[in-house]
């Protein structure tokens, strides 16, 4: 079953990564970044039972609170953003550029 | 023949173990005025005239304590401290040959300095023209003072400067910036010579100092002569002497005083120092190069006297005049002890009255409005009778009449001359009569006939600080010929620091043949003169004249040869360099910075500021990592 | 064979859920969906014998994080539909490209290596007190330096988002007193307009406002129906109503119309101007 567990959280995966890559909003964005996240979770769980080590849920567990934490901010700084230019699409935030 | 310097080695004491002070104080002088800036305006100018009085005064007891010693022990040596560790010692040599200079340069210099006083009261820059003077009259004094070659380079560039910072003292006026900037190249010339005459010296005797060369033994062979064509060489450029004599025309363009100080009684007799300090060494009766100078000199005198007959600028009539007359100095350089000693006694006396008629000339002109044209003068004599006595005994001691300074020192040259060269002997007595002719000229112009004013002239004798240096320096130009020359005083002096039987006394026939004769031929000159420009009108613009006129107011052609021969080659390497550095060197240089530039500019277009296309790279990256892992096995 | 069914359904549904999360228009739709996947996994988690991890993931995750997402969609807006129209020219093409080559390159990988059957933890669980307890004995034993950076971590985040959201007010809200004295200092009328309708003399559609002066304001009537009441012939007894709709009714009136607006505007600007 390991394998099918990895692959499943490969797929979850590359959905977030395509998703980062093709979203414009900034919270949907952020959503996929938690769904890279979560599917990174996955594997460490799984890995963990495979082996019968509980490291691999302590970094899921530590992943966790990160991602709390990261979420706080990211979502006050889009906050922020929307605030001043009225918009949460990340391609509008580009002024640092050539 | 003996050895000058072989006395030497007394350690001088008394005021003579001061003689620093006499390069020290007016140094001293020269950066006060220049780093205190405009702070110092108010007594800026009592202060260059006492730091150049100290000077004078310091030479006056260094000179007194030297008669009070035996002859033998009047080459004193000063050593200062050691220059160049095991190569140059830097002292100084207070003998006869320096102390004279230095009183020359002190006491003239004083002289002009307080005459400048009132030339200069109107300009506003007078306080940096007097920190330029006393920076000349220091470096100056190092040039005759040192005791070894080194000491007297670090000179001979100090006035270089100097001259060069004076000649461009205005130097909003681009004729002045030019001319000090010739000047200046021209120098470099003969500064090279003089440098590399003192590479082969140290090379070939592994001394610079005087005294050093006199404990060495000198023999007449190519090296030598090598050596001393080198130090000629640099001679020229710094006296303006054939061929480096083009200079000297356009630094008139300094004031006056300057012109008196350095372009007539001082600076421009360092050449014939250099002549008469290196004579025993380099410069011996009859050696090659002895030979040259006495041709440089008899070319130069000839040239100056010829350039001056045409000239209608007074000031550069005066220095056609100047490069005549240190011809004669280089003339009797050329002809040993005795010669050295009648040409010393023509710099000293030429020194007096050359300074003498120049600040005349600065007092008619600052009389005139500035006016230098002398077909604009004409009956300034009853105007100021002051300026015009003291320039008219000037002119008589010139011109060598009776009894005048100059009479007795050119006279002692021109016989010297015909005694061991009849041909440069000769060419100096028509030089003399063609003396006559152009001084009394530009006395005939100036002083007498009709007035030729320009409307708005208002011609006034100039005040006393300005009169009373002349009529000190007429004085000198009286009797200080006669002083030197008479009983041999003068050669007796120089004789143990230039060589020379010291009980000798030269002869001065003053009724010989070439005696007569030079003043049979200046008194033609004197009387076409008269009949040209004082009896006939003389016309204010210039008339065309001959050929010859031609050639003597374009000086000798000298800008012409000097342009052709080197400034256009030099142009077209210059052009050639350039061509080469556009289109070779900044062509690679460019091309690579615009290829570098320009993908650059397109690269910068991937930095969009779109977050999204940054992840699309990262994806990307992250791909290819892994499938490089995989490919190596390790996943 | 439970598991298996379990793992089958749950990832179907999971991958489902993400795929819609990342097509889907609404923003609060794709949370929702967020929220079906985080819960499929919770279960897995549970099913994979992690149960405190599977709690902490329907609390935090579930709970916290995504409240908080839909809080911050209210404040943005939460009616708004993103537009689905790529801008970044060969974005969408690149980013499958990349994406389709990764997950094949991560499914090779992991189809490639050969797993035993899983050890399970079930040993571990037992030595230490639970499931639950066998964790905490590690978080608090070896991860204790980790943990404690963790919680400053989150009081750091706690402050950061508080000095983030914090809107510096610039000036202090203007009293009544200074709200009084600015109304009559500019030497107007100190008394409010009369409110909309003080003139009115009917609420029908069709009839012109009146301004606050007590004039007529063409432009209160839409065109088309003051067209109709001319072609019909209900313009109102009134004289003035009347011409007033009339006037709206003709085709020329919103050229007319535009051309006064700009006018007025000149004028008021040409004033700002003079002052």
């Amino acid at each position: 079953m390991t394998t099918e567990y990895l692959v499943l959280s490969a797929i979850l995966f590359v959905i977030g990564a395509v998703g980062v890559l093709i979203r414009r909003n900034a919270i949907v964005v952020f959503m996929c970044v938690e769904l890279m996240l979560n599917a990174c979770n996955l594997a460490f769980v799984t890995f963990a039972r495979q082996w019968g080590n509980l490291d691999g849920q302590i970094i899921a567990f530590f992943v966790m609170v990160v991602a709390a934490a990261e979420v706080v901010i990211g979502l006050a700084i889009i906050v922020t953003i929307f605030r001043t230019r009225r918009s949460a699409s990340v391609d509008d935030a580009n002024l640092l550029k050539y | 023949m003996e050895n000058p310097a072989q006395i030497l080695g007394n350690t001088a004491g008394g005021v003579i173990g001061f003689s620093w002070l006499m390069i020290a104080l007016p140094l001293v002088g020269a950066a006060i005025l220049l780093i205190g800036g405009r702070r110092t305006n108010k007594w800026g100018h009592l202060l260059g005239v006492a730091m150049s009085l100290g000077a004078f005064v310091v030479a006056v007891l260094a000179l007194v304590q030297l008669l009070g010693l035996d002859p033998e022990q009047r080459r004193q040596a000063v050593h200062l401290y050691e220059f160049i560790p095991g190569m140059v010692d830097m002292g100084l040599l207070v003998d006869q040959l320096s102390i004279s200079f230095a009183l020359l340069i002190t006491g003239v210099g004083s002289l002009i300095h307080i005459y400048s006083i009132g030339y200069m009261s109107h300009d506003p820059e007078r306080r940096r023209f007097f920190a330029y003077l006393n920076l000349f009259v220091a470096a100056m004094l190092l040039l005759v003072l040192a005791d070894n070659y080194v000491g007297l380079f670090i000179g001979w560039e100090g006035v270089g400067l100097a001259s060069y910072l004076l000649i461009g003292f205005w130097y909003f006026k681009p004729s002045a910036a030019v001319a000090a900037k010739k000047a200046f190249i021209v120098n470099r010339v003969g500064d090279f010579g003089l440098l590399v005459g003192m590479f082969v010296m140290w090379t070939t005797f592994g001394t610079l100092s005087f005294a050093g060369l006199g404990d060495a033994t000198i023999e007449q062979n190519g090296t030598v002569t090598a050596i001393g064509l080198l130090l000629l060489l640099g001679a020229c450029g710094k006296s303006a002497q054939l061929p480096l004599q083009s200079w000297l025309l356009d630094a008139m363009e300094g004031p006056t005083p300057v012109s008196a100080l350095i372009h007539a009684a001082t600076m421009v007799t360092a050449g014939v120092y250099l002549v008469v300090r290196s004579g025993a060494f380099f410069f011996p009766l009859g050696s090659t190069a002895a030979l040259v100078a006495g041709i440089v000199g008899t070319a130069t005198l000839l040239a100056g006297a010829i350039i001056g007959c045409a000239k209608d600028d007074i000031k550069k009539g005066l220095a056609g005049s100047t490069m005549s007359q240190i011809g004669y100095m280089m003339l009797g350089a050329a002809f040993g002890p005795v010669g050295y000693a009648f040409a010393i006694g023509h710099l000293i006396t030429h020194g007096f009255f050359k300074a003498d008629m120049f600040l005349g000339a600065g007092s008619v002109m600052h009389a005139m409005n500035d006016e230098v044209d002398m077909r604009k003068y004409g009956g300034l004599f009853s105007k100021m009778k002051v300026t015009a006595i003291t320039f008219i005994i000037g002119y008589l001691a010139i011109i060598g009449f009776p009894l005048l300074s100059g009479y007795f020192t050119k006279d002692g040259i021109i016989e010297t001359a015909i005694e061991h060269n009849p041909v440069m002997g000769w060419l100096a007595v028509a030089g003399a009569g063609l003396t006559g002719f152009y001084m009394s000229r530009m006395i005939f112009m100036t002083f007498f006939g009709k007035a030729r004013w320009d409307k708005d002239a208002h011609p006034h004798e100039s005040p006393a600080v300005m009169t009373v240096p002349l009529i000190i320096l007429s004085i000198g130009a009286i009797g200080l010929g006669a002083f030197l020359v008479l009983g041999g005083r003068l050669y007796q002096w120089l004789a143990p620091a230039v060589g020379g039987a010291r009980d000798f006394v030269p002869a001065f026939h003053p009724f010989s043949v070439p005696g007569l004769s030079t003043l049979a031929l200046v008194a033609v000159g004197v009387v076409i003169a008269w009949f040209k420009y004082g009896k006939a009108e003389v016309p204010v613009t210039a008339p065309r004249g001959s050929f010859l006129t031609t050639f003597a107011r374009r000086d000798l052609y000298g800008d012409a040869l000097n342009e052709s021969l080197f400034m256009r080659p030099g142009q077209w390497l210059t052009r050639l360099a350039v061509f080469f550095d556009n289109r070779g060197i900044d062509g690679l240089v460019n091309g690579l910075a615009a290829t570098i530039g320009g993908s650059s500019g397109r690269l910068r277009r991937v930095q969009t500021g779109f977050a999204r296309t940054y992840a699309l790279s990262i994806l990307f990256g992250a791909a290819l990592l892994t499938g490089a892992l995989l490919l190596v096995g390790n996943l | 064979m439970g598991e298996q069914v379990t793992f089958w359904v749950l990832a179907v549904v999971s991958v489902g859920a993400a795929l819609g999360m990342v097509f889907n228009r609404k923003a609060v739709y794709s949370a929702l969906m967020l929220g079906t996947v985080m819960l499929c996994l919770a279960a897995l988690y549970a099913v994979q014998e992690a149960p405190f991890l599977a709690a902490v993931q329907i609390i935090v995750y579930t709970g916290a994080i995504m409240m908080l997402f839909l809080f911050v969609l209210m404040l943005v807006g939460v009616d708004s539909a993103d537009s689905l129209v790529e801008t970044l020219k060969g974005q969408r093409f690149w980013a499958a490209v990349a994406g389709l080559g990764f997950a094949v390159l991560l499914v090779l990988a992991f189809g490639n290596a050969v797993f035993t059957a899983p050890s399970g933890l079930g040993a571990v669980y037992q030595e230490n007190g639970g499931a639950v307890g066998s964790l905490a004995r590690l978080i608090f034993t070896r991860h204790v330096f980790a943990f404690e950076v963790t919680s400053a971590l989150l009081i750091t985040a706690a402050l950061g988002a508080m000095v983030l959201a914090h809107r510096e007010k610039l000036r202090s809200r203007p009293s009544q007193k200074e709200l009084a004295r600015a109304r009559f200092l500019d030497g107007n009328d100190p008394s409010p307009l009369p409110g909309p309708g003080t003139y009115a003399r009917n609420n029908a559609i069709d009839m012109p406002a009146r301004l606050p002066d007590g004039t007529l304001s063409e432009l209160s009537v839409n065109r088309t129906i003051a067209r109709h009441d001319v072609e019909d012939g209900h313009l109102p007894a009134d004289p003035e109503l009347a011409e007033a709709i009339r006037h709206a009714a003709e085709p020329e009136f919103a050229e007319t119309a535009r051309v006064k607006r700009e006018l007025d505007a000149e004028s008021s600007a040409a004033e700002e101007e003079a002052k």
